[in-house]
């Protein structure tokens, strides 16, 4: 690699050739503040918070896309650099919804912590005319207010990350707003719900649909009964909402709060994610042996399935037509545990790191007792705020442990949460099954990592298995366009619709945009899944006690008539645009 | 200015069908070419409805909100199709100064449209202008090729009682 001699505030460094300043500026411990800039994704140079003074150019350069040269002398905090950003920012404040007292991501919100930085004393020093801003809540997932929008179009670049495109800038000047094609609504248009843009959107324009309100009232009336269960990867999350680093696995403290929070039992969707493993396995080896549709492809994921009704409403036949460990969790507690119990009236929460989880509740095909499976999906986010509104010293709890039964999984269900997780998970009880051997190593390393797309192929029982692993609905695209042309030889896919799976989902914690662009956000939260799975006694799904007992007292044999009324379900082809 | 999307109902012919797949089908090896293909469309169709747009958002294979972006962007682009009978209301300096937003205002009240749209019936649409060339005339309007100069606002009603 080519190096070139630069000084960044007179400290002199060595750094390869091209890159931008921005880049350049973290070689020598300075962090440039950016508002637009999202790497590889969003590199446009319109926010002009990331200006700098570069000796000898006629004016500021914005340092997210302008390249490092021999010789280039760069000043990042001089007061000509800081009074521009102070200006820029009176400029986004003009026509801004400053409600920042109780807006959502205040505390969190990168526009105030730069009005921060930068002293903007003045809010309103340059109060201006306020466009008929778009307010969409129309969606079942989330709200969007672009009375709060930067124009900053990280929204944008992560819809087109995911190959969706759905929302773009319309119009033009001062008249400028991000909404969809002939100004639609959200639920009018092919939003797959993933809530991409919202964990990109530097400021309170966009945010999930808050059910908290409906969680604290199911909790207070003491005619219900209810059940809260917490999604794999959200115990390695959920840390982040009380300042823990990334990649924290706070189970132990999430199960306590849980219960602090009133919840009558706290569950864990692990349960659920090695029954899905029972099921699906169960599914494809019918599929294999009785000539089924192959590939057959996991259906966790509610936006991976919302996009393949979309978009690739002719394939519905490769999807497991298994629950989301989601909703056969609910099917589960209002069936066979509320028999079992004699329990009526159950409330069954969910936390989940996924805001299509809240279109998912109200899907059709998803009542096995008569009545929705799940009630109310939170994500991350709610669950951390409702910690907070209740006056929890999160940090300081001791850990618990979850309730008994439905509380209990293995580490083949906690690794659920990233992609490769559920193929890995899945391949540790289709092997053994095919085999009848016990597996002498559980890790399958080939389907492991944050790459957009994987394959693998395994001997197992004179049988090849081939397989498929993608995250990210751009590379979703690129294995089902092969699915479509009948090129896909593959057995079994795993696809999750956001880019690394779960872990990565559009219900998580909101990171600033640094530690999407430098931070690693995705492989340290999937890293504190894996340790977890190593840890664990169990790591098999068929080895799961709760499991095991739901089949014999309740369910029979994976695929038997019970569990096809209660765990699977359908999908419906959806027109592009209403 | 916010571009007005029509409501009134789609009426393409499946000619000008076939000439607008015609021409997606000569671009769409580059998606560089969307531009082209809708000012082609354009062409074809006077404006860019919901359906034509789907159609060269396909054709192209890029996302409809991709075309519709670009759509708004231009000022050359319209989403409403012209009337039998196109109003052209200068607010160019003299114009404005002589009054021209008023003559706007009462064509737009009779007409019960705004500019950029066009009446349900297809007869009558509204577009601002800068400067006919005209100024001595001020204020002026047009409606398709013929010129009125000095136009009061009370007037308006009988000029356009005119046109059928």
């Amino acid at each position: 690699m080519e190096m070139v001699n630069i000084k960044i505030n007179g400290t002199p460094l060595s750094v390869p050739n091209g890159i931008s300043i921005l880049e350049a500026a973290r070689y020598a411990g300075i962090e440039i503040p950016t508002l637009c800039y999202l790497k590889d994704i969003n590199e446009i140079g319109a926010c002009r918070i990331c200006v700098v003074e570069v000796k000898g150019a006629r004016s500021l350069v914005t340092a997210c896309v302008y390249p490092v040269n021999e010789g280039m002398e760069v000043f990042t905090n001089t007061e000509k650099v800081r009074k521009s950003r102070r200006h820029t920012l009176e400029l986004v404040l003009s026509n801004h919804r400053k409600e920042c007292l109780s807006c959502v991501r205040s505390g969190n919100c990168e526009l105030q912590k730069l009005c921060k930085d930068y002293g903007v004393a003045d809010a309103d020093y340059f109060k201006g005319a306020m466009p008929a801003f778009t307010f969409d809540d129309s969606a079942a997932h989330m709200i969007r207010d672009n009375s709060k929008c930067v124009l900053c179009r990280r929204c944008v670049a992560a819809c087109n990350e995911q190959g969706l495109g759905i929302i773009g800038a319309n119009a033009r000047g001062f008249d400028t707003q991000i909404s969809c094609a002939f100004e639609k609504n959200l639920a009018d248009v092919s939003c797959v719900s993933c809530g991409q843009c919202i964990v990109h959107c530097p400021t309170g324009a966009l945010k999930e649909k808050d059910d908290t309100d409906k969680v604290i009232a199911a909790i207070n009336d003491p005619e219900k009964f209810v059940v809260v269960q917490t999604a794999p990867s959200i115990r390695v999350t959920l840390g982040e909402c009380f300042g823990n680093p990334v990649g924290t696995n706070v189970e132990g403290k999430m199960v306590a709060a849980l219960r602090r929070l009133g919840f009558d039992k706290v569950f864990d969707t692990d349960f659920a994610a090695d029954l899905t493993i029972l099921e699906e396995s169960n599914e494809l080896l019918e599929r294999i042996t009785k000539g089924g549709t192959l590939p057959m492809i996991t259906s966790c994921s509610p936006g991976w399935i919302k996009y393949c009704e979309y978009y690739y409403p002719d394939q519905l036949d490769h999807l497991s037509t298994c629950k989301s460990p989601q909703q056969m969790f609910g099917a589960t507690v209002k069936t066979w545990y509320a028999k079992k119990m004699g329990i009526e009236n159950i409330v069954v929460v969910s936390i989940m790191p996924c805001t299509a989880k809240k279109f998912e509740v109200g899907r059709d095909d998803q009542n096995a007792a008569g009545v929705a499976d799940v009630d109310i999906a939170l994500t991350t986010r709610e669950l951390g705020r409702l910690i907070d509104g209740a006056g929890i010293r999160f940090n300081d709890l001791e850990d618990e442990k979850f309730d008994e039964l439905l509380g209990e999984s293995t580490g083949a269900a906690v690794i659920f949460g990233t992609t490769g997780g559920v193929m890995e998970a899945a391949l540790r009880t289709a092997v053994e099954k095919l085999t009848g051997e016990t597996l002498a190593a559980l890790e399958f390393t080939d389907v492991r990592g944050l790459e957009g797309v994987k394959e693998a192929s395994y001997e197992v029982a004179g049988l090849t298995v081939k397989v498929a692993i993608a995250s990210g609905l751009k590379n979703a695209k690129i294995i089902m366009d092969k699915v479509r042309a009948g090129e896909a030889d593959y057995q079994f896919i795993e696809i999750m619709c956001c880019p690394g799976g779960c872990i990565n989902g559009g219900g998580q914690p909101v990171q600033p945009a640094v530690e999407h662009n430098f931070g690693n956000l995705a492989a340290k939260r999937a890293a504190a899944l894996y340790a977890q799975d190593e840890a664990m006694p169990l790591r098999k799904s068929h080895d799961s006690p709760a499991v095991k007992a739901a089949y014999e007292e309740f369910f029979g044999e994976p695929g038997s008539h019970t569990a096809h009324e209660v765990l699977h379900t359908s999908y419906v082809a959806r027109p592009m645009y209403k | 200015m916010l571009k007005k999307i029509s409501k009134i109902p789609f009426s393409g012919t499946p000619e000008q069908e076939e000439q607008l797949r015609a021409c997606i089908n000569e671009s769409k090896h580059d998606k560089h070419l969307l531009m082209t293909v809708m000012q082609k469309a354009q062409d074809i169709y006077g404006y860019l409805p919901f359906e034509v747009q789907k159609m060269i958002a396909e054709g192209m294979d890029v996302p409809l909100e991709k075309v519709y972006g670009v759509s708004t962007f231009y000022a050359q682009f319209a989403l409403s199709p012209k009337g039998k009978y196109n109003i052209s209301v200068c607010l160019g300096t003299a114009c404005y100064v002589k009054g021209s937003q008023q003559v706007l205002d009462k064509i737009c009240e009779i007409l019960g449209i705004e500019p950029g749209e066009c009446t349900m019936d297809g007869k009558f649409s509204i577009e601002e202008c800068r400067c006919v060339g005209a100024c001595g005339l001020a204020p002026v309007f047009t409606v398709n090729e013929d010129v009125y100069g000095r136009v009061k606002p009370e007037e308006v009603a009988g000029i356009l009682a005119k046109y059928n």
